[in-house]
């Protein structure tokens, strides 16, 4: 019952306002994929034109064979989960389940034993009777994915379905939804602004900014192997370096804030001697407290302790500010004003053109159509 | 999707409301001011509007009203406002009292007031009577301007006070320990902190006690005598029984339609310079009242709502007074209302009941697709049909009769003097409240919930029907009940469009007063007193909350 989504070539403007230009993307059946991305980059668009309640401007849109442009939103057999829940207020909670299966006209004892089923499957079945007014944040959500469920739908859409929820909840409610959309085997696309969240669900995450896609990948791919410079910096915490790629007999070195390094991963494409720009996120920073030995020279500005880490904040000699993570150890904690060398973890550093527009790296996976 | 336009069925029910409104308001409208400016030859003329100016006996009419609606504005606003703050801001004994009866004052038929107020100051009033024989103080004459700035000014205080109520529960209780924080209390802080932050409320609660009382017809018509005002003068000049002129009463609307436009327009300006929202998360605290402060507030507000409304208790104790035709005698009897039941009491009622349900079902109907399609389905015809929908809020009663009764006087649509006519006035003057109400109450839905049904397999209809409306019901409900109260006990259009066979419970009061059968009218008042009341409390128990939408 999963099916694949295809996009082609979607275009979608509001009046003169071009808000995605020329968007394409397979989910594949059975996928749980994010939509990531800060607010205002499309994803809720595009969301809602899967869905249906926005129009398409251009390109197609294809569940499986059949193609859902002018599909009536009440007929392209969706899940969605809003951010708000959108539950009914007026409704019980039961009522509020079997609205769908009444619409597809079901005999009764099949919406009951269905309706029985979902709400089992969410553990609401106690709060069956009650008006959804009495029901917390978290239940309510529920609800809603119940409701989206039961009518076994084609795909099941959720825009940002967590956000309403306290951090606790959050974490709690995620891993709920995950175990589901996996034991009912449906294909899910879902869109948030949080990465860990994205992290934690996804199976395939796409990255989009501008109404474009960055990158798409598996969650580990797009950490540790960024298409470019922006989902360098979206996902996770990174410090943005200048610096140069030089190769000399078939071999490159990484040239950084006076350091010098090998530099074995880069692929043959980019094989020459550039200026590039480094994104080396706080724990690929290997914090030396001998100010002598070789490595980037930094002075300590401020250190914050956090139990299992140390957060250092950390002036290049560059002048640039640079952060770094460090498991806390049982020494003291380095002062302000402390003179440190630091190295580069070259495995996991990431190495993009001057402009950050592509990595130069190996190992990119990138499954974005061109 | 978009490129293509495809055929939706609000479509046609965007077209089917915009044809009724052209029928039942913009050709009405057109035939009035038709009337007022080409001649019984078809000749174009300002004739009428010259006569009007150029003659003092006509023009002081306007002077007039505008003279005394303003000045009961003013006297309404300063009455209603103290009376609110000491409701909203204190813990006072038997607040709910306070609350029913003013609402009950500011509701009940408009005319009903100026009559208890005849029988108590009038010439051979209670009071006067008394005064005269005890203190041989002779009273001065209640008829004309203080009469009737006494009788609407009571009248309409509730209003203010209904409005500015809703404004001060908005006031977040950390605005006012912020302003005492920066050392500014009392007086000061109701000043600068309170007043400043109710003034879009106290405009539109302006404007709200100068439409009506502008367009009251029932005061003045009893109270003002040779004082005449705007209102009175039109229904002379259609109906009276000298010197008919059709075409000098038409022009005589257009007047009062531009004179309360430019008042519309001067208050949206006016709120427009105004312009900030409040929602309290903390309301105000209410204090209890202490000293000397503390009795004197009691002494206003229970004061304020006993002299309001007293007169209409008053009436009720008449209508059981023995009654001779025209003077009351001692000793009780039920004369009055077995004389009633033989004046069409029964006739009165029946239509009241049927004119006010019908009503209000179409006015519920029209106002809840209006906003739905103004809300949800925004587009140049509807914001174009829910502009059409609000001008009868600017068109006094009597005008809206007047084009009623000249649009639908002939074939091959001749109205007059069925319920008919009187239905499709009511639906016309009461709309412009209710689709505000349904307006504002659909837009605290979200559009998500309805996308949820959508995407749960239901139709666009289905979606309206089984969510949507039920999500509106209840905000509707409460505003209904008081359009109900408002459609039974309104008069100046129907004074125009009444006769034998559709007379209403209102109609049958006012005849009977201008007939001067005092027992009579006593009677009919009684029980269209009675029925506002029992309304009006179904309305508060349905409603539960203070929130009145007017």
């Amino acid at each position: 019952m999963s099916v694949e989504i295809v996009i082609k070539h979607a275009l979608k403007k509001y009046g003169e306002n071009v808000i995605i230009p020329d968007l394409s993307l397979d989910i594949r059946p059975g996928e749980f994929f994010t939509l990531l991305g800060p607010s205002g980059c499309g994803k809720t668009t595009l969301l809602r034109m899967i869905a249906g309640f926005n129009s398409i401007e251009g390109g197609d849109f294809y569940f499986g064979e059949k193609r859902i442009n002018d599909l009536d939103p009440a007929k392209r057999n969706i899940g969605m989960v809003f951010q708000n829940y959108a539950i009914f207020p007026h409704m019980t909670v039961r009522k509020n389940v079997e609205f769908g299966l009444k619409n597809k006209k079901l005999p009764k004892d099949q919406i009951a034993s269905r309706t029985d089923q979902f709400m089992k499957l969410m553990q609401i079945s106690e709060y069956a009777d009650r008006m959804p007014e009495r029901l917390s944040g978290g239940q309510q959500q529920r609800v809603a994915l119940a409701r989206a469920l039961c009518i076994e739908p084609d795909v099941l859409l959720m825009d940002e379905p967590l956000s309403n929820l306290d951090a606790k909840l959050r974490v709690e409610m995620r891993t709920v939804i995950k175990n589901i959309q996996h034991d009912v085997g449906i294909t899910c696309v879902y869109v948030t602004h949080d990465q860990e969240e994205a992290m934690a669900v996804s199976d395939r995450i796409a990255v989009m900014s501008g109404g474009v896609i960055q990158h798409v990948g598996t969650p580990k791919s797009i950490y540790q192997r960024p298409a470019n410079i922006f989902v360098a910096t979206f996902i996770g915490r990174t410090n943005v370096l200048k610096g140069s790629v030089t190769v000399e007999g078939g071999k490159a070195t990484l040239n950084v804030c006076g350091y010098s390094a090998p530099l074995p991963t880069v692929a043959p494409e980019y094989m020459k001697s550039q200026d590039v720009t480094i994104s080396v996120r706080p724990e690929e920073l290997l914090l030396n407290r001998n100010a002598d030995m070789p490595g980037i020279k930094a002075v300590v500005k401020d250190a914050v302790f956090l139990g299992l880490n140390t957060h250092y904040f950390v002036k290049l000699s560059t002048g640039e500010d640079a952060e770094i993570i460090q498991e806390s150890s049982i020494e003291d904690t380095l002062a302000p004003g402390a003179e440190i060398s630091l190295g580069v973890n070259t495995d996991k550093v990431n190495v993009f053109v001057a402009d950050g527009s592509a990595n130069i790296l190996t190992g990119v996976c990138n499954d974005l159509k061109a | 999707m978009a490129t293509k336009k495809k055929f939706e069925v609000w479509t046609v029910v965007s077209l089917v409301i915009l044809a009724l409104f052209i029928l039942f308001m913009v050709y009405p409208m057109f035939g009035l001011l038709k009337q007022a400016v080409v001649t019984d030859d078809g000749a174009f003329t300002f004739q009428q509007f010259k006569e009007f100016f150029s003659k003092n006996y006509y023009s002081q009419t306007i002077v007039n009203s505008l003279e005394v609606t303003i000045t009961v504005t003013l006297v309404a606003l300063v009455l209603g406002i103290p009376f609110a703050y000491f409701y909203s801001f204190y813990h006072l004994k038997g607040s709910k009292v306070l609350f029913v009866v003013s609402i009950l004052c500011c509701m009940s038929a408009p005319f009903i007031g100026a009559y208890s107020w005849i029988m108590l100051l009038g010439r051979g009033g209670v009071i006067t009577t008394f005064v005269k024989n005890t203190f041989g103080i002779t009273l001065g004459s209640i008829y004309g301007f203080k009469g009737i700035l006494l009788v609407q000014s009571l009248k309409f205080f509730p209003l203010v006070f209904i409005y500015m109520n809703g404004a001060f529960k908005n006031i977040d209780n950390t605005l006012m320990e912020a302003s005492a924080n920066m050392g500014c209390t009392g007086v000061r802080r109701l000043f600068t902190i309170v007043m400043a932050l109710s003034m879009p409320t106290i405009l539109a609660a302006a404007m709200m006690v100068f439409m009506q009382a502008f367009a009251d017809f029932g005061t003045p018509g009893l109270l003002g005598e040779s004082f005449q005002t705007f209102p009175v003068l039109i229904y002379n000049q259609y109906l009276g029984e000298t010197g008919q002129n059709h075409h000098f009463a038409a022009a005589l609307a257009v007047i009062a339609i531009v004179v309360t436009a430019i008042v519309f327009f001067l208050q949206k300006w006016a709120t427009s310079k105004f312009k900030f929202s409040m929602n309290a998360l903390h309301p105000v605290e209410k204090k209890k009242p202490k000293g000397l402060a503390g009795v004197l507030m009691y002494v206003y507000c229970y004061g304020l709502v006993a002299v309001s409304f007293m007169p209409q208790l008053y009436i009720i104790y008449l209508s059981f007074r023995k009654n001779t035709g025209y003077t009351f005698q001692p000793g009780f009897s039920l004369g009055n209302y077995e004389l009633a039941i033989k004046r069409l009491l029964g006739r009165s009622i029946k239509n009241t009941a049927i004119m006010g349900v019908v009503a209000l079902a179409i006015i519920i109907v029209i106002a809840v697709l209006i906003a739905y399609l103004v809300v949800r389905r925004s587009n140049v015809l509807n914001n174009g049909i829910d502009t059409i929908a609000m001008l009868p809020y600017i068109m006094p009663g009597a005008v809206i009769g007047l084009a009623l009764l000249l649009a639908f006087g002939k074939k091959p649509l001749a109205l007059t003097g069925t319920l008919t006519i009187m239905i499709i006035a009511m639906v016309i003057r009461r709309l412009p409240y209710t689709i505000r109400s349904a307006t504002a109450t659909l837009m605290q839905i979200s559009l998500s919930i309805e996308e949820a049904s959508i995407s749960l397999g239901a139709s666009k209809l289905k979606t309206f029907a089984k969510v949507t409306v039920p999500m509106m019901a209840n905000g509707i409900l409460s505003g209904a009940i008081l359009s109900w109260v408002t459609i039974v006990t309104e008069l100046s259009s129907s004074i125009i469009l009444y006769n034998n066979r559709n007379i209403t419970l209102t109609m049958s009061t006012y005849v009977a007063i201008s007939r001067g059968s005092y027992g009579l009218a006593c009677a009919f008042a009684a029980i269209l007193t009675v029925v506002t009341i029992v309304s009006l409390v179904i309305y508060l128990a349905v409603s539960k909350s203070e929130d009145v939408q007017l």
